[in-house]
């Protein structure tokens, strides 16, 4: 490919830097782009150490007392006493909301909940926890990363889907034009005449189950719109180009000239919108999850976790809150500095 | 520009179609069997055959679609399945309490992100500039759940200084008693991602030719911003606070739920946690149609304020 051959001689011809390697020397000499860089890959580590259970494995478990509060505060006994009911719950807090109503099964759950335990003698609840404890006593550090978890993954899959419909669809009405393009921009019209989170609460009404595909289903399919336009914008474009019509000359088919010859040419611009729909999605969860239409009740993500810290702050437990918006932050923030980052890179035209 | 505006309105028929047709496929196909949600758990065949009647669902497609049209174009959509309110009656007691919230919270926001926009452009480059768009970009990353929680707990139950949430019956103790702080909510949360988009309209505007004309021939500073930049720079700001006002009669959900505001977005929320069908289409609808309209007087109003602007 570097090797130039003029009149049958080979002519060895120094390789000059392309697209990707001098996208990447621009980036590299962007400060704030590679800090926020390996921010995103640690977080990416957490994400893929948590999902392979090497990490925060044991989250459920119920490690420490009720709202153990986080270790560098001491154990505060005198509160956690004051705060929790001196009914016996061996089985944490659950009933801690209704204790004027006695629960018939209590005992029975107790006995179950008990059981697998009661081969060994209960670990003994730890007083604190490195980043506090929840409401039953689980490590708040352990369920932000099992959260982390949920909201990367959900974030990222679903941009990946939301990034292949706009593509493929923006491609086909960018590349084709007439009757298909008026059929997609037809469909782009009726998405974005309705507004997205309105959207996506109506499906999420009609779906009515919960879990972290149908999230994922969701926000992917209803976040195409904006890849779309720009996607069919590039491609109307580039279509017109005289390297398309050589393409054309040559016998290129049509879907080889989409794919093969304009593809390679507009995935910075793909590239970018990927990045900032993580962003976007990984908000949506958050607000889905929060108001119980997203994750399942037996999946810890960052919504669900300020769903409960919502109520714990009102006892002064404030680290859950802490905790779920802080890992939440420095994620956003790490990756929208690098899609900036990354787009300033790959179009130097721009800034 | 009647041409225009009648060609606008006959496109938007298409696209409503397409909206009724996305609404009516979600809710009758994907949806199940509303005749099941609504008979509960304790519910005999008879009683399920009597509500699919009542509902018109026995009835073939074309025949519930036609229905639905005609809801669409008459505005009645039934009664709500969870308070037997009619949908029409939910639609006029709701909007005045999301209206009292959202129009002085787009004002203050627009206003206080205009100056701060204009600021940093005035000063793009500088550290001041760069700290507040770190900041934004910071601020931005915190879920609005967060900024709700917190501002709710710290100024409302901790200090006091605001009702932690209600609603009352007269507009002038809504709004300068209930609705204080969810405006504070609202502006402290859109003031950053508004404060970063209308900086790039004001660069657009400060680096044309006609600001460096103005300031050759010996024009002051504060002129220029205030008088050539500033209103060239309005134009996509105005059209933008239109655009996002559908947006955010629905959007606004979190803060009417927190708040206890009884407005469009909480109950968007509860239709949905109750299955409410009829709710949610008709807002749905409702919303599509407003978004189409203001659209088009958006885009009229960049005609009226920019003669330069070519409708097509």
């Amino acid at each position: 490919m570097s090797e130039l051959v003029i009149a049958g001689r080979n002519v060895p011809r120094a390789r000059s830097p392309g697209l990707w390697v001098l996208a990447w020397r621009r980036f590299g000499r962007d400060r704030v782009g590679v800090v926020s860089l390996a921010v995103v890959v640690f977080f990416c580590a957490l994400m893929t150490a948590s999902g392979l259970n090497l990490i925060a494995a044991d989250w459920a478990q119920e490690a420490g007392v009720n709202y153990a509060p986080p270790t560098f505060m001491g154990p505060d006994a005198v509160e956690a006493e004051a705060v929790t009911p001196p009914v016996a719950q061996p089985a944490g807090g659950e009933r801690a909301e209704s204790s004027d109503i006695v629960d018939p099964l209590a005992d029975v759950l107790a006995e179950i909940r008990r059981d697998p335990a009661a081969v060994a003698p209960p670990a003994p609840k730890a007083a604190t926890l490195p980043f506090g404890g929840d409401k039953w006593g689980r490590d708040v550090l352990k369920k932000v990363i099992k959260g982390t978890q949920t909201s990367m993954f959900v974030g990222i899959a679903a941009a990946l889907l939301a990034t292949l419909l706009g593509t493929v669809f923006g491609a086909l009405a960018g590349y084709y034009g007439r009757a298909v393009d008026d059929f997609f921009n037809w469909f782009y019209s009726i998405f974005t005449s309705v507004p997205y989170l309105l959207l996506i609460l109506a499906i999420a009404a009609v779906l009515n189950q919960k879990g972290t595909l149908t999230v994922v289903l969701i926000l992917g399919l209803t976040g195409w719109p904006g890849i779309f336009r720009l996607v069919r914008a590039e491609y109307l474009k580039h279509k017109a180009r005289e390297y398309i019509q050589a393409a054309d000359a040559i016998g290129a088919s049509h879907r080889r000239r989409m794919f093969v010859h304009i593809l390679p040419n507009v995935s910075h611009v793909i590239l970018v919108q990927l990045s900032l729909h993580v962003v976007l999605f990984i908000k949506s969860e958050v607000i889905l999850s929060f108001l119980g239409f997203g994750v399942g009740v037996d999946t810890v993500s960052w919504g669900s976790m300020l769903n409960e810290a919502q109520s714990e702050l009102i006892l002064g437990k404030w680290w859950q809150l802490v905790a779920a918006t802080a890992a939440m932050a420095a994620l956003v923030t790490a990756f929208s500095l690098f899609t900036d980052a990354l787009r300033d890179a790959l179009d130097p035209r721009l800034k | 520009m009647f041409a225009y505006v009648i060609r606008r309105l006959w496109q938007m028929v298409p696209t409503l179609l397409g909206v009724v047709l996305l609404v009516f496929g979600l809710f009758n196909f994907v949806g199940g069997d509303p005749a099941y949600l609504l008979a509960g758990k304790i519910s005999n065949p008879e009683q399920i055959e009597n509500i699919r009647r009542q509902l018109g669902v026995d009835q073939p497609y074309y025949v519930q679609l036609w229905i639905f049209l005609k809801q669409i174009a008459t505005g009645d959509f039934g009664v709500s399945w969870a308070t037997n309110e009619r949908v029409s009656a939910i639609f006029a007691t709701r909007l005045g309490p999301s209206l009292t919230v959202l129009l002085p919270l787009l004002v203050i926001d627009t206003l206080l992100a205009m100056a701060a926009a204009m600021l940093v452009a005035y000063m793009r480059g500088s550290l001041t500039d760069r700290l507040v768009m770190i900041g934004c970009t910071v601020g931005q990353s915190v879920s609005i759940l967060v900024y709700i929680i917190v501002l709710q707990y710290v100024l409302a139950y901790q200090l006091g200084w605001f009702p932690v949430q209600g609603w009352g019956n007269n507009l002038a103790e809504n709004l300068f008693r209930f609705s204080l702080l969810p405006i504070i909510v609202g502006v402290v949360v859109s003031l950053a991602p508004d404060t970063r988009l209308y900086r790039s309209f004001f660069l657009d505007e400060i680096n044309q030719d006609y600001v460096r004309t103005a300031r050759a021939k010996g024009m002051g500073e504060g002129r220029v911003m205030w008088v050539h930049v500033l209103r060239n720079a309005s134009i996509p700001i105005i059209t933008n606070v239109m655009i996002q006002l559908p947006g955010l009669l629905a959007g606004a959900f979190l803060i009417e739920r927190f708040f206890s505001i009884p407005g469009i977005g909480r109950e968007v929320i509860l239709a949905v946690e109750r299955s409410d069908f009829p709710v949610i289409k008709a807002i749905t609808i409702y919303v599509a149609i407003a978004t189409m309209v203001i659209n088009l007087l958006a885009d009229l109003l960049y005609k009226a304020v920019d003669p330069r602007v070519q409708l097509k």
